[in-house]
Parts: structure tokens; C-alpha cells; sequence
């Protein structure tokens, strides 16, 4: 995997006057792979995709690409190619014109470059679109026709900032599986840039996870959803229930927090928490919608919440449940739809069992929506 | 309330007429004049249609050479405008943001500034450089039409710079930062984003210099030397006496104005409905549709018209001729001074007799040499305003017996005395 050339930023900080936009990023990219920014917006992931194209200088540390420091280097002479948020593409050149506009600045003729663009054209499956404007074209081809004119550039390094983030659902996600293969093909190393944690965890080797201007954890998407390294990616990345409390006691592992309404509750300890977390920590847990279930009602396990439910929603795939429990914060359940006809339980108490395994605890500490 | 609204209208109607009126009325007057024969520009009477204005104006050295130094100086400020204007304009986008408004005030102050104090700037600034540089007084920096370029320029780069901060204010600057990024140097990225985008701008900021340089007259007058351009000369002549070819010029002028004008608005109606209907320009032809052969044709279009205006001049020369319509004239007038001096004369005598019956009168003309037609006092209009003059029938018809007033009064013969005679005598 690690033919395609790496990039490193090494204790990266980006300030404007006294705004702190990158503070300390460190991340190991590895060459050929598909590496993703998650962030909320505004937590400056296009600031450090500036800062890797070369639009910005970082204001202290260090940026390599293919182990090479980049400092002083223009974004001009960088192997890098960026697809803007908001594509830029060159309103006034034809499609193909577009495309090749890094073979017409390094004097390359016009026939050749033709021949080349119908080439990228095939590819991105616009093939004799070549003569339209770019304002001719739909969302989802301008962001194809943005690809492919990054693409002519041969960069060792592709950028994208949100490219996805004008289309609809339906157009994002055919775009999402053919990005994931064009890179494939390529074989080039990507920079992907997004505040959609669906794409973020379907098409990249390892996430980013980012919140105003600090990087609280890298790693690949399932170690991302399974075990969090903070309250505020637990929290963003996918739906989570809290439940705060004090640490009773830690063995192995396993956790015991003491809470107010819902009891003691049994989780995993976080694995960033391991070393530091102690008996009488504040902390707080997090439960995933789809891991808690109804509790048999002879069982005799002492993974149980109680709560009352509130409200019930039927969305298909899946048969939420809110429930009030939690400190005034309702619970969630998602239960899988498998046919039955559920008997509504509005209003009633309800046991719901809940495995300590899939549990995380984590000091306490900034969520997502707050 | 019906009736309110009717008023309404009519006031409205009313208003109209006389706005339109006051803004069109002028030249609508001067461009009828260029086409009546008499010496002197008037609508009315109208006596004959006649085109060798034209001619006048093709023959008039000094108009044609203040009409080219006019291009020359236009064309100079164009380029230098352009460039400053658009450079100008580009600073401030680059210029640190707390600058930018104290940046502003000052390049658009020229704007502001009296064309008259930028003229004798301009010809006492570039003395001083040439003195300063040790040249000759006949050195390129006193050469006129170098001057007036570069006076105009002053303001003119401003207006250029409105315009070009208007377009500006539009651009993504992420269009140059991808240029960049493909790999583009900034030339590049200049010449192949920014400035075709700036395209429309500096067709129209050029236009805009053009017209400004054309019309100047206040800077104009301190820097011109030796290369007076089209509205020195014209204010000049006006002091020498003018004639119907000023007129055909300001017609000229209108002609141009006018499709100048149209076919902008047309191609602009264009471009839109091509927009909004997402086809490309040339797709569209506005209202009605020009025969097949000749549509995407201009050159065979133009021809036609051509044709069209051969055809018609010469079925006109055939048919008319303005010279037996001028010799009509003549005659006509011939015989009304004929009557008039028989009238005259008959009066005198009737006079004399009155006077032999009633003694002297005070208020009688008697005081007056009423046979010796003279207008005391030179003024600075000459003759121009002679009534007598007005009633050449053209320029060639200058052997007719010249004007019975010899001096040339600021107010003509307005005060001849025979004028005087005829009133008192209707007073009578
Ligand atoms: N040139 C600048 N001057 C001052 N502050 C800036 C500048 N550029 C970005 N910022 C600030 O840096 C922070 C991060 O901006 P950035 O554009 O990186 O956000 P983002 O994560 O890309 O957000 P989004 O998802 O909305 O695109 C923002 O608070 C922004 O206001
Ligand atoms: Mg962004």
C-alpha cells in the first residue's frame, strides 16, 4: 500500500492575529491511502488542507510530503492538486479546456491535450461533453469534470475539500463509491475533506476526527465508531447515549459507574482512558442506540436501565424508542425491524438490557451538540 | 377617482413630452439644420433639403484634423487608461484591508478635481519635468498631443478604475488559487483567468476613455500645443462664424451614438434570452428573423444596405436636385426684397408728402442716415449673427452682393436702421 508518496504534519499550528485555527497536528499520512478530516464546520479542516496545497504557511511546524519539508515551496510547485469546496472551476474555458489547464500551462499543444482530455473524459463517463461550459453542466458532472482536472495534473497528492457536500443524497452516494474506486485506480494518495461522518467512515483507511482547530483522534473508521477517544467523538461520530456518573471501581478493563437515576452502570474503559482513568473520576458512558435492547423480563442480568418511554418512531429499517431516563436527556433504542407487529409501550416503564462490551467509558469532558 | 387618473395621465403624458423634449429637442433641432441650406444652422424656415453640408464638413482641413488629433488623443488615452484604470483597480484588491479606504478616496480623487486645475497641472507638472530634466522647449514633453493623453488620463484612469472594481468585486479568487494550484505561475494565472474574465470591463471602461477623452474640452484647452482636437476647434470656430457643417457633424456624431447604442442593447438582449433559455448566443435573434441567406451572414447584410443606399441616392439625385431648388429660393427672395425696397420707396414718398403737410417730427427717422445701412462696433461674434448672412442661400452663394452692412457688429444688423425705420413706421 505504501507506494504512493506520504504525508506528515509534524506539531502544525495555523493562527490568523490571535485565532488559534490549528493547534498542534500531528498526522502520519500514508502514501496511497484514503484519509479523511471529520470535523463539525468551521474546526479547520480547510485551513489544513490550505496549508498541505500551499496557499497558507503554517504558522509553526512542519509539513512533508513524500518526506520532503514544503517550506517556502508555492502551491504552483507542490505535487498536490486541490478540488475546492466550491470546485472553481474556470467559468469561461470549455469542459475539456478545464480539465487539461495543467498541460496548457506547461505549453502542451492543443491537440495533445485534447487527446488527453477525451481520455479523462471516458473515465469520469462525460465522454463527448468535452465542447459545454462548466455552466452547462449538472452538480454531480461539474464535480466529475473537478476531479478529472485535478487528476490531469498527475499529482502525488489529491486534496478534496467537501466535494460532495452540493449534491443530493442519491448523486453523493454513487459519487462516494466512485471516488473510493478512481482512487483505487489511481492509486494516488487522497486528502478528503468532510463534516459527513458516513462518508468519512465508508471511504477512508483512517479519519481525522477534528474539533475547533485540535485533532482528538486518528485512527480507521470502525476503531473511530467502536472506541472513541473522547467524549466529543463519541458523540459526533455516530449517535450515542450519555449517562454521567463516578467511577465505582475499574478491573481489567471493565468499569463500574455509580449514576444518579439510572444506578451502577458496566462499561469498557475508552482505550485512550486506560492508563489514566482512577476510582472516582467523573466520567461519563457512552451507549449506542443499536446496543441496548428490551430486557427479558425473568432475566436475572444486572445490565439493566430502567425508563420510562415517551415516544416511538417507526423509520423503516429500524424502530426507535426514546425513553426518559438519563439525566433529563431522553435514551435512545434502535430496534431492528424484523416483521413484527410491536405492541406500543407509550407510557410505560421498560427494562432495557445493555452489553458492558460495547459500552465505553471516558473521562468526562466536551460533546459534540453542546 | 377616474377622472383623477386620466389628469394623472395627462400630466404624466405632459411631463414626459417636455423632459424628452428638453433632453432630445436640441439635438434633434441641430441634426434638421444640417440639412437646410442656409448659411447659418436654422430649422425654420425651411427652405431647401441639401446634403452639401456634407461636403463642407469632408472639405473642412481644420475640423478633419482636429477630428484626427481627437482620435490620436483618444486612442492614447484608451491604453494608458485602461492600464492604470486596471492596475489601479487591482491594488486595491491586493492592499492591505485598513488601507484600502484612505487608498480609494485617493485615486478616485481626479474624479473630483476640476478638469481645468488638472489641465494647468498637467502642462506646469511636465514643464517643470522637462526643465528638470534638462530638455529643449521643443522636447517630446511639450509635444501636445503627448500632453492632453496624459492630462486626460489623470482623470480618466479613475473612471476606468470604477469599472474595473466593479468586475472585480466579482471574481472568485479561488478561480486564481486553482490556476496556482494546476501548476499555473502567477503570469499565467493573470493572463489566462483574471483577465479574460476581465474582458467585458475593459471593453467597456475603453469605451468610456474614448468618449471622456472625445468630449474634453476644459483639460483639453491647456495642454493641446500644437494639436487642437475636435472640440477646440469647434469652440474656436464658433468665433470665426460657423455654418450648417458643425451640425452635420453633431448628426454624424448622434448617427453613431445611436447604433452604437442599439446594437450594444441588442446584443445584450440577446446574450440574456440565450442565458435563460441555456442556449449559446448565437442561437438567438432577438425578435423577427432575417431571411435565410442572410442570417449568420453580417457581411451580405451590410452589403445590402449598401446597395439599398446607392440605389436610393442616385433615384434621389435624379429626381431632385437641391441647386433649381436653391435658384427658386432666390428668386422668391429676389422678388420679396424687390417688393420690400418698392414698399420702401413708396413709403418715402408718401412720408415726404405727410411731412411737407405736418412740418418736422421729433421721432421721425429724420435724425437717422436712413440710406447708409451701417452697424457701428466690432463685437466679438463678427457677423455671425447677421441676419443678412442668414439669408445666403450657401456657401457659394457668397458672390451674391455681400451683405449691405459693412462693419461687423456683435449684434449684426439687429439694430440697423432701417429695422428701426419699418418698426416705427408699423407703430405708426
Ligand atoms: N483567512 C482567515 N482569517 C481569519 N480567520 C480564518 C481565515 N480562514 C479561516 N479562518 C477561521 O478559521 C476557522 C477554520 O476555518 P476553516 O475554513 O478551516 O473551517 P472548515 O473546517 O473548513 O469549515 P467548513 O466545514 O464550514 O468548511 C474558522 O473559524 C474561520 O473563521
Ligand atoms: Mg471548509
Amino acid at each position: 500500500m505504501s507506494q504512493g508518496v506520504g504525508v506528515n504534519l509534524q506539531d502544525v499550528w495555523i493562527r490568523f492575529g490571535d485565532f488559534v485555527a490549528v493547534r498542534e497536528a500531528n498526522v502520519d499520512i500514508e502514501g496511497g491511502s484514503f484519509f479523511s478530516f471529520l470535523g463539525p464546520s468551521g474546526c479547520g479542516k480547510t485551513t489544513i488542507l490550505r496549508a498541505v496545497s500551499g496557499f497558507l504557511e503554517p504558522s509553526d511546524g512542519k509539513i512533508l510530503i513524500g518526506g520532503n519539508d514544503m517550506a517556502g515551496i508555492g502551491p504552483n510547485k507542490r505535487p498536490t492538486a486541490l478540488i475546492f469546496q466550491n470546485l472553481a472551476l474556470f467559468p469561461l474555458m470549455k469542459v475539456w479546456e478545464n480539465i487539461t489547464f495543467s498541460l496548457e500551462v506547461q505549453g502542451v499543444g492543443a491537440a495533445d491535450r485534447r487527446k488527453r482530455a477525451d481520455e479523462l473524459l471516458d473515465m469520469i463517463a462525460l465522454a463527448g461533453q468535452g465542447d459545454k461550459l462548466p455552466s452547462e453542466l449538472s452538480g454531480g458532472q461539474k464535480q466529475r469534470v473537478a476531479i478529472a482536472r485535478a487528476l490531469c495534473a498527475s499529482p502525488d497528492v489529491l486534496l478534496l475539500d467537501e466535494p460532495l457536500s452540493a449534491l443530493d443524497l442519491k448523486l453523493r452516494q454513487h459519487m462516494r463509491t466512485e471516488l473510493r474506486q478512481i482512487q483505487q485506480r489511481v492509486g494516488i494518495t487522497f486528502i478528503y475533506i468532510t463534516h459527513d461522518q458516513g462518508e468519512a467512515l465508508t471511504m477512508s483507511d483512517n479519519v481525522a476526527v477534528m474539533r475547533h482547530g485540535i485533532i482528538d483522534q486518528i485512527a480507521d473508521g470502525q476503531s473511530i465508531y467502536d472506541d472513541p477517544a473522547t467524549p466529543f467523538v463519541a458523540s459526533f461520530v455516530g449517535e450515542n447515549n450519555v449517562f454521567r456518573g463516578k467511577v465505582k471501581s475499574i478491573e481489567n478493563g471493565m468499569a463500574i459507574i455509580s449514576t444518579n437515576r439510572t444506578g451502577d452502570l458496566h462499561a469498557r474503559v475508552g482505550t485512550s482512558a486506560r492508563e489514566t482513568m482512577k476510582v472516582g473520576d467523573k466520567a461519563m458512558i457512552f451507549i449506542r442506540p443499536e446496543a441496548l435492547s428490551i430486557a427479558e423480563t425473568n432475566s436475572a442480568s444486572n445490565h439493566r436501565i430502567k425508563a420510562l418511554v415517551t415516544n416511538e418512531e417507526f423509520e423503516g429499517q429500524a424502530y426507535n424508542v426514546f425513553l426518559e431516563g438519563g439525566e433529563g436527556k431522553e435514551i435512545k433504542m434502535s430496534l431492528v425491524n424484523q416483521g413484527k407487529i410491536r405492541q406500543s409501550s407509550m407510557g410505560k416503564d421498560m427494562f432495557l438490557e445493555y452489553d458492558p462490551e460495547q459500552s465505553i467509558v471516558l473521562p468526562e469532558g466536551e460533546l459534540a451538540n453542546e | 377617482m377616474k377622472s383623477d387618473n386620466t389628469l394623472m395621465k395627462v400630466f404624466l403624458g405632459l411631463y414626459l413630452v417636455v423632459f424628452f423634449g428638453y433632453l432630445l429637442g436640441p439635438l434633434i433641432i441641430m441634426s434638421i439644420t444640417g440639412f437646410n441650406s442656409p448659411g447659418f444652422p436654422r430649422a425654420a424656415p425651411w427652405e431647401c433639403l441639401t446634403f452639401e453640408w456634407f461636403d463642407v464638413l469632408a472639405n473642412d482641413k481644420r475640423i478633419i484634423n482636429g477630428l484626427q488629433n481627437s482620435f490620436m488623443v483618444g486612442a492614447g488615452t484608451v491604453i494608458l487608461s485602461v492600464i492604470m484604470g486596471m492596475a489601479g483597480a487591482l491594488v486595491l484588491t491586493q492592499v492591505w484591508p485598513k488601507l484600502r479606504a484612505t487608498y480609494y478616496t485617493i485615486v478616485i480623487a481626479p474624479i473630483l478635481i476640476p478638469g481645468v486645475v488638472l489641465g494647468i497641472s498637467t502642462l506646469v507638472f511636465w514643464d517643470r519635468i522637462n526643465v528638470m530634466l534638462g530638455f529643449s522647449g521643443e522636447s517630446f514633453l511639450h509635444n501636445g498631443i503627448l500632453l492632453t493623453i496624459l492630462g486626460q488620463s489623470t482623470f480618466i484612469a479613475s473612471y476606468c478604475m470604477l469599472v474595473f472594481v466593479a468586475r472585480l468585486q466579482r471574481f472568485d479568487v479561488g478561480l486564481t488559487e486553482a490556476a496556482l494550484d494546476l501548476g499555473a505561475t502567477n503570469v499565467q494565472a493573470f493572463r489566462k483567468i483574471l483577465l479574460p474574465f476581465l474582458k467585458p470591463a475593459i471593453g467597456s471602461s475603453a469605451v468610456l476613455a474614448f468618449l471622456a477623452s472625445f468630449e474634453n474640452y476644459n483639460t483639453t484647452t491647456f495642454t493641446f500645443g500644437k494639436y487642437p482636437t475636435l472640440t477646440i476647434e469647434l469652440a474656436q470656430k464658433v468665433r470665426y462664424g460657423i455654418n450648417p457643417s458643425i451640425s452635420v457633424l453633431a448628426f454624424i456624431i448622434v448617427v453613431l451614438t445611436i447604433v452604437g447604442a442599439l446594437s450594444h442593447e441588442i446584443y445584450q438582449r440577446r446574450k440574456q434570452l440565450a442565458l435563460a433559455n441555456g442556449a449559446p448566443v448565437g442561437a438567438v435573434t432577438g425578435g423577427f428573423q432575417l431571411p435565410k441567406f442572410l442570417r449568420g451572414n453580417p457581411a451580405s447584410v451590410v452589403l445590402l444596405l449598401v446597395a439599398l443606399g446607392g440605389f436610393s441616392t442616385i433615384w434621389f439625385a435624379n429626381v431632385y436636385s437641391p441647386e433649381t431648388c436653391k435658384a427658386e429660393v432666390r428668386e422668391i427672395k429676389r422678388t420679396l426684397q424687390q417688393q420690400r425696397i418698392e414698399e420702401i420707396r413708396r413709403q418715402k414718398i408718401e412720408r415726404e408728402q405727410q411731412k411737407l403737410l405736418q412740418g418736422p417730427d421729433i421721432f421721425g427717422p429724420k435724425n437717422r442716415p436712413g440710406d447708409a445701412p451701417q452697424s457701428p462696433g466690432k463685437g466679438a461674434f463678427g457677423s455671425v449673427f447677421d441676419p443678412q448672412n442668414l439669408d445666403k442661400a450657401g456657401p457659394e452663394s457668397n458672390n451674391e452682393p455681400a451683405a449691405k452692412n459693412p462693419g461687423a457688429g456683435a449684434f449684426g444688423s439687429v439694430f440697423d436702421t432701417q429695422n428701426l425705420k419699418k418698426q416705427s413706421e408699423s407703430g405708426n
